[in-house]
């Protein structure tokens, strides 16, 4: 396995992300007057101390994981996928979609169906621009992002359709069936939202890692992200490796989507709550694109999320302080970046 | 056909332009930078930025002015975050813009409740804001002088030059003496300027100041200029397109069959369609998102 | 004034670039070791070496862009300010990088202009811009036309416009990088043209190329780097083109290692009459014919920059040829994709290790199975089998003597040498019948270069068969059956090894057939 002295080195520019941001925190708490110690604490308490604060940690991480998952996988292949949202929103909508309108009797199937679709709608989704940076070199960048707007439009139309609709001004659909609700995880506390995607998300980190290091599709993947041009030379599709880790990135985003409606929401509401699939831009870079990571990190994310909303509740330092403190990890990962892996190669790239 | 002629009407043309200033603004100010060589997905960031302290310091000071200064101020300093850590610490070009829109979510609200404690939004008295003169605000045809300027800029004068030559082919302008990282310094830190003007704008025109109110306004700046092939004319046409789109698709809602979304969805569609070639190309500059740096080896 | 200037360099008086003991490394690259290089105003001054002889990286010293370690540079009689760093352009150098430096997007003016724009008060003064130039263009008999875009022009032209551009900032001294190796017999008569034109108007020219028949056509005086040091400066008319051939190649010709061993005649691979031209209709190969026998190493050896590399793609499937076919055991491969070659029992190491064999950032053994991710021993369906390919690299990283024998460590860590090792380890151990080498040994230590050589021969002796593409003449000579010479993307003469020597070779790499 891997060398503990390599681990180390490879979890020190996290390690020094967080330590910053954690500072910069501080000092803001600190000039609004108020006590760091305390804001700590209750941070803390409304993200750990309880089994209620805990569930909501877990809850807020579920679907972070799997974004996050989507934006690793790209960058494993060399592609930037910041279309998680737009992904997921087309996943959330699939789901509800069948979630109301399929009547399956069976529960497990119904959830079943609701996943794969939703998951099948998050790959069409990435899948098209990676189809468009593979063959046609169109940044995939400005293309997830323009999809994300595609997304959010066209199923704002959709939910407006009088065959969606839930009579009201809200444009939101009915509430799914019960056979297409995702189990809520009650057992860990009685009015939790936390639900048994939880296990999904996990056990998509684990099917990622292992579709990663141990198959040959995998490797495929990571040479295409490491150097194009010796796969080439390797025998390796680069395109079709670049359109399918889009594609199982757009999946999982899906998913998460799914999981948001059929485990919390129970319908599709536009606009969809925002922020998962940019949020997994953050939980893939501070995990360096480790799927275990991803999942570590989601939860730290988690974490934020729940103790911000008791430090808003409690004290005068507004929720916002978490997105501030993410940004600062991702700044200052980006320019970590930089001294480590994005060194400058000596490489000579041959015109075609 | 009768739906057509009572809907083009002056108070459309009104509203085009109503609509296209925030994106004039914001897609000149991507010119800047996207031409220098340096992505700028934080336009959206910049502009809330913009917006945010454009109107929290004419909320204070009464002076509209002030907020517009003010506006332009932090949105140049966010610029100038941007192109210190891309430009001086090398990150990744696009990450660093994220991370510049998520903090301009995250810091404007949450200085917002800071200032106007605990409140999420908060309106500008009509002494806060900028008068009419004619038809619009004075900051509508500021917007256009500064495209048109910018394109003047661009292709008559040697700072222009020289910034499309950065942005094109770093190498060769360095070969002869041109600081390139100097250039697209500046080039960013007047992305900044132009976006935080852009975000001023919206709390201007309306009022008020709330959370996300750009609304995706910078991406879909971001798209004028890639639609308008990274040129200012190029993206003042296309903002002035995408603003007429939206005033459309306001003006016939609930009126025709026609759905709003179907006008909503334009801008992103077009640029997608661009910048896959499809028709009429779009070729981003040549150097765009690549690091320079002077010694490289060549084996 | 226009004289044949062969031979009659302008006396060897003013001196107009001293470059002294210049040293210079890029990690472990030793690009120039204290190099010193004196060229005489008003000659063309030739500088010749293989590729990584450390040319460009001396020229790119003179002119400023790179900062050299050590040593000290004087342009007519003012010490340059090497440590505080300069530009070429203030001291009346300019340069004409091999891959030009223009703005592809720009007219031909902004390109002549950049950096040096005459102008009113911020604004460009195009007028002014175009007299000067148009002046110019008139005294050197160079015409380009001014207001098209750089991307409309032929290379020829944007050579053009880089001369231009250096006479534009009144440069005497001009450094040109391999100015014809993209260029047309009649743009480079065209170039020399120009060149004598300068000469005589008492500018000076510094030439790197490596072909020797353009150096002892235009130059005066001829310098020759190997492996980052200077091995001789020589007058034209004392030196003879063969003699200049193995000053760049190295001296060590040895004999030929191999014992006589019977190659079957029984083809392995064949072209016939393959040839392949750029998208921009340049002819790269041109009716390449020859076949690679069982038992055999066939040698293709040719001045750097003849068509070597497009022969390799072409052989291995990267690129398609124009016209042409390619058979691999009497079978047709010509359409085959590099996975299905591979398959059939091709293997190959690139001419590029950095770019082409190796990736950097992955493992030892994840590099030994990189091309190799398909193969029923090493993969099943969907898995990796683990065991089998952690076997086979401590096989391999102990068969070789790859140092560290570590197979999680990091690619990049190893020396050139070892990352090479790990390339020929994974490919021979596939047992090919056929093995495509391209430059297999460039840059690599004595030690290193003989593991390399004999693995190549045992597995031609082994029945294999092998097509080895080198620069390097002794290499060539060392290890071939037969021996193919290329010259501008043709195949000019097979030769038997008994009948190569190094005299013939030399004189048919550089085009000379008898």
């Amino acid at each position: 396995m891997m060398p503990t002295q390599k681990l180390l080195e490879r979890l020190l520019a996290p390690a020094l992300a967080l330590a910053f941001a954690m500072v910069i925190a501080t000092v803001i708490v600190a000039l609004l007057g108020e006590d760091p110690f305390h804001i700590a604490s209750v941070m803390l308490s409304g993200s750990l101390g309880s089994l209620r604060s805990l569930a909501n940690t877990l809850e807020e991480a579920t679907p972070l994981i799997l974004t996050g998952l989507c934006v690793a996988i790209g960058m494993q292949s060399g592609l930037f996928n910041i279309g998680g949202e737009g992904q997921l929103v087309v996943g959330a909508f699939i789901a509800a979609w069948l979630g109301v309108k399929v009547p399956v009797s069976n529960a497990g199937l119904h959830v079943a169906l609701c996943l794969v679709a939703a998951g099948i709608g998050g790959a069409i989704w990435a899948g098209i621009a990676g189809i468009l940076r593979a063959k046609l070199g169109a940044h995939e960048v400005i293309n997830t992002i323009m999809l994300n707007y595609v997304a959010f439009i066209s199923t704002n139309y959709l939910v407006n359709l009088p065959y969606f609709k839930k009579p009201g001004q809200i444009p939101q659909t009915f509430d799914v069936a019960p056979s297409a609700e995702i189990p809520r995880l009650t057992f860990v506390y009685n009015y939790t939202r936390l639900n048994a995607g939880l296990f999904v998300a996990i056990g998509a980190a684990l099917l990622i890692w292992i579709v990663l290091s141990k198959t040959s599709f995998g490797f495929e993947i990571r040479c295409v992200g490491h150097n194009p041009v010796a796969s080439r030379v390797g025998a390796i599709s680069v395109v079709r490796s670049m359109i399918l880790a889009m594609s199982i990135g757009g999946f999982l985003a899906g998913v998460a989507g799914a999981e948001r409606v059929l485990g919390v929401h129970k319908h599709f509401v536009s606009p969809f709550p925002f922020g998962y699939g940019f949020g997994g831009i953050a939980v893939a870079l501070l995990a360096r694109n480790n799927p275990f990571g991803v999942v570590v990190t989601a939860i730290f994310f988690g974490a934020l999320a729940s103790g911000g909303a008791q430090v808003d509740m409690v004290t005068s330092i507004p929720r916002e302080l978490v997105t501030v403190i993410q940004a600062i990890i991702i700044l200052f990962i980006a320019c970590e970046y930089l001294f480590s892996r994005y060194r400058p190669r000596m490489r000579v790239l041959k015109d075609e | 056909m009768n739906d057509v002629t009572t809907v083009i009407s002056i108070s459309l043309l009104l509203a085009t332009v109503r609509k296209a200033v925030p994106l004039i603004f914001a897609s000149t100010g991507g010119f800047f930078s996207e031409r220098s060589g340096v992505i700028n997905i934080g336009l959206e960031g910049m502009m809330l930025f913009g917006a945010f302290s454009g109107a929290i310091v004419a909320f204070f000071t009464h002076n509209a002015w002030l907020g517009v200064l003010g506006a332009a101020f932090i949105g140049g300093l966010i610029g100038s975050l941007h192109a210190f850590v891309t430009i001086g610490l090398r990150a990744n070009q696009i990450i660093s813009g994220v991370a510049i829109n998520l903090l301009g979510t995250g810091a404007t609200i949450f200085l917002c409740q800071v200032f106007i404690h605990g409140e999420r939004s908060f309106s500008l008295g009509q002494g806060d804001r900028l008068p009419s003169l004619g038809p619009f605000i004075p900051l509508t045809y500021i917007a256009f002088i500064l495209a048109i300027g910018a394109a003047i800029f661009s292709y008559y004068t040697v700072g222009g030059l020289r910034l499309r030559a950065v942005g094109e082919h770093p190498r060769a302008a360095d070969t002869q003496g041109i600081k390139v990282n100097r250039i697209r310094f500046m080039g960013v830190v007047a992305s900044g300027i132009c976006a935080g003007l852009g975000g001023a704008y919206l709390p201007m025109f309306s009022g008020s100041f709330a959370k996300n109110m750009t609304a995706g306004q910078g991406f879909i700046a971001l798209a004028a200029l890639i639609f308008g092939k990274w040129n200012p004319i190029g993206a003042l046409g296309a903002s002035l397109l995408f603003g007429f789109a939206d005033a459309l698709q306001e003006t016939l809602q609930g009126r025709a069959h026609l759905p709003a979304q179907a006008l909503q969805v334009v801008p992103y569609v077009v640029t997608m369609v661009a910048l896959a070639g499809v028709i009429g190309r779009s070729i981003p500059p040549g150097a765009i998102g690549k690091h320079y740096e002077r010694e490289q080896p060549e084996i | 004034m226009v004289s044949s200037r062969k031979g009659k360099s302008q006396g060897e008086g003013e001196i107009a670039v001293r470059m002294d003991a210049i040293s210079k490394r890029f990690g472990e690259i030793v690009a120039n070791d204290g190099i010193n290089l004196t060229v005489y105003r008003g000659e063309v001054h030739a500088l010749v070496g293989e590729n990584g002889a450390g040319k460009t990286t001396l020229m790119n010293i003179l002119y400023g862009l790179v900062k050299p370690d050590a040593g000290t540079i004087t342009v007519d009689d003012m010490r340059l300010p090497v440590e505080r760093g300069f530009l070429g352009t203030d001291y009346g150098l300019g340069m004409i990088h091999q891959h030009f430096m223009l703005v592809k997007r720009f007219t031909v003016l902004e390109n002549i202009i950049l950096g040096f724009e005459p102008s009113r008060g911020g604004f460009l003064d195009l007028r002014a811009a175009v007299r000067k130039v148009e002046d110019i263009m008139q005294r050197y008999g160079i015409e380009v036309p001014l207001d098209r875009r750089v991307e409309e022009l032929s290379v020829g032209e944007e050579q053009r416009v880089e001369i231009l551009k250096a006479l534009y900032r009144n440069s005497r001294i001009i450094i040109m990088d391999e100015p014809t190796a993209v260029l047309t017999p009649q743009e480079i008569k065209k170039l020399f043209e120009t060149i004598r034109m300068l000469v005589d108007s008492s500018h000076t020219i510094i030439f790197i190329t490596h072909k020797l028949e353009e150096v002892m056509e235009i130059a005066d005086r001829v310098t020759v780097l190997r492996r980052g040091r200077v091995v001789r400066t020589r007058r034209i008319d004392e030196v003879d083109p063969e003699e200049l051939a193995i000053m760049m190649v190295g001296k060590k010709i040895e004999a030929p290692r191999r014992s006589k061993h019977a190659v079957s005649m029984e083809s392995l691979l064949s072209l016939h009459d393959v040839s392949l031209r750029s998208s921009r209709d340049i002819v790269l190969l041109s009716s390449i014919d020859f076949e690679v026998r069982k038992g055999e190493i066939f040698g293709i050896c040719g001045v750097e920059g003849n068509g070597q590399d497009e022969l390799f793609d072409v052989a291995i499937g990267l690129q398609k040829p124009s016209s042409g076919r390619i058979l691999f055991r009497g079978k047709d491969i010509t359409h085959l994709s590099t996975a299905k070659r591979r398959a059939l029992g091709i293997a190959y190491i690139p001419p590029d290790r950095v770019t082409m064999g190796i990736v950097a950032g992955m493992s030892v053994k994840e590099n030994m199975l990189l091309g190799r991710q398909r193969e029923p021993g090493l993969s099943g369906t969907f898995f990796l089998k683990e065991d089998a390919i952690t076997n086979l690299t401590q096989r391999l990283l102990k068969t070789f003597g790859i140092n560290p024998p570590l197979p999680d460590a990091e690619i990049g860590t190893l020396s050139g040498g070892n990352q090479q090792k790990v390339i020929v380890a994974r490919e021979l151990s596939r047992e090919p019948s056929l093995l495509i080498a391209s430059q297999p040994a460039r840059g690599l230590d004595i030690m290193a270069t003989r593991l390399i050589h004999d693995s190549l021969v045992k597995h031609a002796e082994a029945g294999g068969g092998v097509l080895l593409i080198s620069a390097d003449l002794s290499e060539i000579v060392e290890l071939s059956d037969r021996i193919g010479v290329m010259y501008k993307g043709r195949i000019l003469s097979i030769l038997e090894r008994k009948e190569a020597d190094e005299e013939k070779l030399g004189l048919l790499m550089l085009g000379f057939a008898q």
